[in-house]
């Protein structure tokens, strides 16, 4: 790869996700004023917060969907999205970022599938030309997964002939078949009517058990309560509280957090 | 000599006689555009109607004058209407040739415009108590001309550039006085250019104003 | 006008034949210049997506110029200006027929890229966001996931297109190139009858484009999902 990559050791004990200083603004609009996190590796890290607070913002750029206007982020010891040009960095266009995404699954809040592929072809289609899979080895992963998520008997079908919770659910398994080291999800169930939130979080609540790294934007409070081992709380682009959810959630610190909180379990 | 300098020698030669042309370009296009939005509206009542003849007279019109060009219609009416003893004149002739064929797009965007607007819309207004005819008036009428804006006047781009074809019929627009130049002088380069630069001046801010109106309809919606 | 039915009997033997043949240059015509202009189309609406600020200006004012005329001023300009202005260079003074196929082939051009780009730009972003997520170059993003389901959005519009240009091969005829009017114009004068003649060429043009204006619909109502 181009560029010089500023990497740090790699311990067991190193976080594997690390975000440094990080500003986004958009024209004169600061979104992300100064945030720093560390992620350790198998932590269940949940982001919960107002609208406009920036916690999607700050999940794009850790894919860099949102290249930051300053600040960085390295993972697993690497720094992503950004080359070292002399003493400048610059960041790396989205065909350089192409190989740093495969170890990043982000899980969308409006799934995203592809409506031309099926289920399965949704699956592998990035396994196959991304890593250069084999199609029937490539298969029957994706069936694997498709079933991991309660979707094995629905591979062959097309995103319009499934349901929302449905779409979420293959959109995971499409990102789990990338086996990615950590992994993403951007209010996973916003977008879900009420009866269907609950399939998309049973999957969630197992993933979490299998020891990987996750991300989770949310607004499902109690999800939040059950999985994470850390939660933030952000508003206004900047974190606020950041504590074990139990602190957080019963005995938050901030006025702000508090009344965020109790707004949302009024509903 | 070169490009330049013929150009500025002949240009106040040229110009004169094109833009002469550009008004009748525009004064044709005008009169077909009336005249399609008039008889388009006709057709697409006709083509609304339960009557089976009515409906099936006005979808072979709209098929037949969409699936010929307008170059052979304008030809059989210049040439055609002689012989049941009508004598166009050539700009009289140019407009009810582009106005007829028009009419036939006009009738399908109504049509169109009229079909999207959603039927929660009619419903919402009946429910109100509205009487079908006011629920038109008050509520899908508004909304359709809005809905139809931009694809009428993309028509009229498109009606601007199809008057071109009419210098066949000898009506005195640009292409007319171009050609006319051309064959006097062989300047075809200049005069030609000169001739596309009027169209683009005439098209390009209408196509302007088509955006505005689409880039509107969109957020209205 | 109901000699048309005499002037018919006594003529349609000798015309038809010489104005059929006539439509198979009108058919060629239009299948060469429909091939030409997609790929013009497609290489101006990927130039007109470049990163490139230079080329994406070119190519937005080769469609602006391009679509801002009538497609006559483009036919006359190339027939008409090359042996014009370099009378020596034999390759340039092109047939009508060529002429017709690169005038016509650049008008589309223009209405195409323009048809390509709506086309793309039309997906909703998100799908370019979850291919690169998925660790896609843009490259394969465009292939495997942009460009097929352009594809199927622009497929109507394209088809529209394609009966348009049919029609407008007739305007060819005013530079001489060999296709159904020019034919029927000839007959026309010759036989004194121009209405009849011209009417039984709109109704052969109607003949050729019926068929793709049905396929036209039939594709638009195939389309299950529309985004």
């Amino acid at each position: 790869m181009p560029g010089k990559k500023n990497s740090e050791p790699k311990s067991p004990d190193a976080p594997l996700l690390r975000i440094r200083d990080l500003h986004k603004s958009f024209g004169d609009l600061e979104v992300l004023s100064g945030i720093d996190v560390d992620v350790r590796r198998g932590e269940k890290l949940c982001i919960i917060g107002p609208s406009g607070s920036g916690k999607t913002t700050l999940l794009r750029c850790v894919n860099y969907l949102e290249k930051p206007t300053s600040g960085h982020i390295w993972i697993d010891g690497t720094l992503i999205g950004e080359k070292q040009v002399g003493d400048r960095f610059v960041h790396l266009s989205d065909h350089e970022l192409a190989k740093e995404r495969q170890e990043i699954g982000f899980v969308f809040q409006r799934f995203n599938l592809f409506p031309h592929l099926t289920a399965l072809q949704n699956v592998t289609i990035a396994p196959r030309k991304v890593l250069g899979k084999p199609v029937d080895e490539a298969e029957a992963e994706g069936k694997a997964m498709l079933e991991k998520v309660g979707l094995g008997h629905k591979f062959n079908e097309y995103p319009e002939r499934l349901s929302g919770g449905q779409q979420q659910r293959v959109a995971i398994a499409r990102v789990l078949a990338m086996q990615p080291k950590l992994m993403l999800f951007d209010e996973a169930t916003s977008a879900l009517d009420p009866e269907l939130v609950g399939e998309v979080l049973r999957v969630m609540r197992e993933l979490a058990t299998e020891g990987r790294t996750m991300v989770v934007v949310t607004h499902e409070i109690q999800f939040a309560a059950e999985v994470a081992d850390r939660v933030i709380f952000m508003d206004e682009g900047k974190i606020v509280e950041d504590g074990p959810p139990a602190a957080i959630l019963t005995n938050a610190q901030h006025a702000r957090t508090r009344a965020f909180l109790s707004q949302i379990t009024e509903r | 000599m070169g490009f330049w300098e013929i150009m500025f020698e002949q240009f106040p030669y040229f110009m004169p006689l094109l833009l002469r042309g550009a008004i009748m370009t525009v004064t044709v296009a005008v009169g077909a555009l009336a005249l399609a939005l008039l008889l388009g509206l006709v057709v697409a009542l006709l083509k609304m109607s339960p009557l089976r003849m009515l409906h099936g007279l006005a979808s072979a019109y709209i098929e037949i004058l969409r699936g010929t060009p307008a170059l052979a219609q304008l030809f059989v009416i210049y040439f055609g209407l002689p012989d049941i003893g009508i004598h166009p004149e050539p700009v009289t002739a140019a407009i009810i040739g582009l106005g007829i064929n028009g009419s036939a797009y006009l009738a399908e965007i109504y049509r169109a415009g009229i079909e999207a607007i959603h039927k929660g819309q009619i419903e919402a207004a009946l429910s109100l108590g509205m009487t079908p005819t006011r629920a038109m008036q008050y509520i899908i009428l508004p909304q359709a001309l809005r809905m139809m804006l931009p694809p009428i006047t993309n028509f009229s781009i498109i009606l601007l550039k199809d008057t071109a074809l009419v210098s066949v019929v000898a009506a005195p627009e640009i292409m007319f006085f171009a050609r006319n130049l051309v064959t006097e002088t062989f300047l075809s380069m200049h005069v030609y250019l000169l001739a596309a630069l009027i169209y683009l001046c005439m098209t390009i801010p209408m196509a302007r104003v088509v955006a505005v109106l689409e880039r509107n309809r969109q957020a209205w919606q | 006008m109901f000699d048309l039915v005499d002037i018919y009997r006594e003529n349609l033997a000798a015309w038809l034949p010489e104005m059929v043949q006539a439509c198979f240059g009108t058919l060629k015509l239009a299948f060469l210049s429909f091939l030409l202009a997609v790929a013009v189309g497609l290489l101006v609406a990927l130039l007109r997506t470049s990163a490139n600020a230079l080329v994406r200006a070119i190519a937005i004012c080769y469609i602006e110029v391009a679509r801002g005329m009538p497609a006559l001023v483009i036919l006359y300009i190339v027939y008409f200006v090359p042996p014009q202005i370099a009378p020596g260079v034999k390759w340039l003074a092109l047939s009508s027929f060529t002429a017709a196929i690169i005038g016509l082939a650049i008008h589309g051009g223009a209405i195409l890229a323009e048809i390509f780009r709506s086309g793309i730009e039309a997906l909703h972003h998100g799908q370019k966001e979850a291919a690169l997520s998925l660790g896609m170059t843009p490259a394969k993003a465009m292939a495997y996931i942009i460009l097929p389901q352009a594809m199927r959005i622009v497929l109507p519009p394209v088809a529209n297109y394609s009966i348009g240009l049919l029609k407008d091969t007739a305007v060819c005829a005013l530079i001489a190139a060999p296709e159904l009017m020019l034919r029927a114009k000839d007959l026309a004068s010759s036989s004194f009858q121009p209405m009849a003649v011209f009417l039984l060429a709109a109704a052969l043009y109607f003949v050729m484009s019926y068929p793709l204006a049905l396929l036209a619909r039939h594709i638009e109502s195939r389309l299950s999902y529309s985004r």
